[in-house]
């Protein structure tokens, strides 16, 4: 059909805006981000030159790149597993109605409502050398030495552990909430009918539900690498990627060394490399959320 | 093979209001083709789940094959159960569906095999093994449903309204098929329906249940030719017997009792009806009356004149009709029930 002219203006004047936003916010930085990575550019500088693959030949020869590199994979990978399990268990919990069901899924959407740098600062104190609630509470059991207490953010190992734990705890509820829906969009008689033909508990869960939800399951796990790979707020408040770089995750070390380090055309480097696997994983979500619409 | 209890069975949802299900004592008979027959809400979908173990009783026993099960989860009762909806698992071919129940009493893949086999080419369904779900039609999941059933040799049949999601001109044949594919392996089965067609042709007995609460208990031909109240006389039979208003009784007939004076014979009460409407349904016609006047004036009743009949009646048409004697029955105004036969002075 035909349009008359005024429609045409006004359809396009309509558009403009959320095509000016997407452009500015999304497409200029991006494109800045990859001239960046190529060039030679710093904070105080002011003008561009080519260097070609200089930016990056320089961070893939720092270790603390290549550490950052492995911590990126070991945090998003372990943070997704520990979610994805509890997110599993706690669906399970909530599924069926109990006496104050509500106020529990409150508490549990709580870490995802409240603003992660509050909650990580939350967790800074809890862990701190000195204060850690968490420490006390470990000696009051005995299990740790009260004038020896382990040191949360301080030791390589523990703080990597920490970092993955209080992000896992600020994903949990995100993922809790959609396996919940997929679960109770399971019918009722199918479990039902898996406890007449005589099956218990695990197999039911494992042969019967679970395969039934991993379309969902899916699309929870690439919502959460996502968020996870391209997440520097745990990592920036708790330990600032140390001690001795021992936690930093790519987007924190492309901060680091591309604004604070002031090195931008390295920071810019360090973030390029992120999108060859963010689209890896993009194209897998679009593919399961397709492959969830057919079936 | 068992038979199936139940003493005193009883489920109240919301404490304070009457039960879903009351009180409820049955038993079956070895082999037995029960159904549960009721409206929406009669209580018949959770005594059967409770019998099933998926629903837990308030008060009283379930007993299989005399053994108590009340307290045992679903899969110690060694039933197998029907879904309204099949409840097939979606992401399993039919073969591995059928399987499950093996899988799940831990048979050996070597002896899981043949039975699977057997239970398929039992129900037609050899050829759709390796298919899922969502690939077959509704008469086909149906018989995988059933086929997942028999596998492990049951000892109670549960069926929840198998057939109600089949179009009419299927239900009839999957009917038939059922009462064939019982009477084949002979295993003891309740089946719930609200279809009184389903319930008429199929059940050895037939338990008429309303609000949770057991109306009677017989054969086909004892509920609707002896109902115990009035409930059951005019859930079953459509249109629903005609009960006319007499004193502190209240005397009802099946529509097909009623017919032109000038047709019965034998000791009959005869009554003058200005006909209100004619249907013609092909196989028979169904009149709507009135009667025309006397102590029971006005009062309405429902016909059906078979079509080998070929007497003429019209709307606005005043006609003499007739009951044979035996075909009354009388119910107490004040409950419902059943009581003794009595003359009647129709006009």
């Amino acid at each position: 059909m035909a349009m008359r002219r005024g429609d045409r203006w006004l359809g396009a004047a309509m558009f403009v805006p959320a095509l000016l936003y997407i452009v500015g916010l999304v497409g200029v930085p991006l494109i800045l981000a990859f001239l960046y990575s190529v060039g030679d550019v710093t904070v105080g500088s002011v003008g561009y030159r080519f260097v070609g693959l200089a930016n990056f030949r320089s961070v893939l020869q720092s270790s603390a790149f290549r550490g950052a590199l492995v911590h990126s994979f070991v945090f998003t990978v372990s943070a997704q597993l520990i979610v994805i399990v509890g997110a599993n268990i706690l669906a399970l919990a909530l599924r069926d109605p109990f006496r104050g069901r509500g106020l529990v899924r409150f508490l549990i959407l709580l870490p995802w409502v409240a603003p992660i740098s509050l909650g990580a600062i939350g967790w800074k104190w809890m862990l701190d050398s000195i204060y850690s609630v968490v420490n006390w509470g470990l000696a009051r059991l005995h299990l740790v030495k009260p004038f020896d207490p382990p040191m949360w953010l301080g030791e390589p190992t523990l703080a990597m552990i920490s970092v993955i734990l209080v992000h896992a705890w600020r994903m949990l509820p995100f993922s809790t909430v959609i396996l919940l829906a997929g679960l109770t969009a399971i019918p009722r008689d199918i479990p039902e009918a898996a406890a007449v033909d005589g099956a218990g508990f695990w197999r039911t869960h494992f042969e019967i539900t679970l395969p039934m939800m991993k379309p969902i399951i899916a699309v929870a796990l690439l919502f959460g690498i996502i968020f996870t790979f391209t997440d520097m707020t745990v990592v920036y408040i708790l330990t600032r990627g140390g001690p001795y770089d021992s936690t930093h995750v790519l987007p924190s070390y492309a901060f680091f060394a591309g604004i604070l380090g002031g090195s931008l055309a390295e920071g810019a480097a360090v973030s390029v490399f992120l999108v060859p696997i963010l689209v890896l994983v993009a194209w897998a979500m679009l593919r399961v959320a397709h492959r969830t619409e057919v079936v | 093979m068992a038979t199936v209890e139940t003493r005193g069975l009883t489920k109240v949802f919301t404490e304070g209001k009457l039960g879903a299900v009351n009180d409820v004592n049955l038993l079956t008979r070895e082999g037995e083709f029960m159904v549960f027959l009721g409206p929406s809400g009669s209580g018949k979908t959770t005594l059967l789940r409770m019998i099933a173990g998926l629903e837990e009783p308030t008060r009283g026993d379930v007993l299989i094959g005399g053994r108590v099960v009340t307290r045992l989860p679903p899969r110690e009762r060694r039933i197998a159960m029907v879904f309204q909806s099949y409840a097939l698992y979606p992401h399993l071919s039919v073969y591995k569906n059928i399987a499950f129940p093996l899988r799940a009493q831990r048979v050996p893949e070597p002896q899981r095999r043949p039975k699977v086999e057997w239970a398929a080419a039992l129900l037609g369904i050899g050829e759709l093994l390796e298919r899922k779900p969502r690939e077959l039609s509704g008469g086909e999941r149906q018989r995988v449903a059933l086929a997942r059933a028999i596998v492990r040799e049951p000892s109670v049949f549960l069926l929840d309204e198998p057939l109600s999601n089949l179009d009419a001109k299927l239900r009839a044949s999957a009917r038939e098929e059922l009462t064939q594919f019982h009477k084949r392996i002979g295993t003891t089965t309740i089946y719930v329906t609200h279809d009184q067609v389903e319930a008429m042709a199929m059940g050895d007995r037939i338990v008429v249940l309303d609000k949770g609460v057991v109306r009677q208990v017989g054969s086909p031909r004892e509920v609707y030719d002896d109902p115990a109240d009035t409930f059951v006389a005019t859930f079953l039979g459509s249109p629903p017997m005609n009960l006319i208003d007499h004193g502190d009784v209240l005397a009802g007939f099946r529509p097909e009792h009623l017919l032109p004076a000038a047709l019965v014979e034998g000791p009959a009460v005869s009554i003058t009806v200005r006909v209100t409407g004619v249907e013609y349904l092909g196989n028979e016609r169904v009149l709507y009356a009135r009667i025309q006047d006397g102590r029971f004036a006005e009062q309405r009743l429902i016909g059906r004149l078979p079509s080998i009949y070929r007497v003429e009646i019209d709307e606005g048409e005043v006609v003499r009709l007739a009951i044979p004697e035996h075909d009354l029955r009388f119910f107490a105004k004040s409950d419902g029930r059943r009581t003794a036969p009595r003359s009647l002075a129709w006009q």
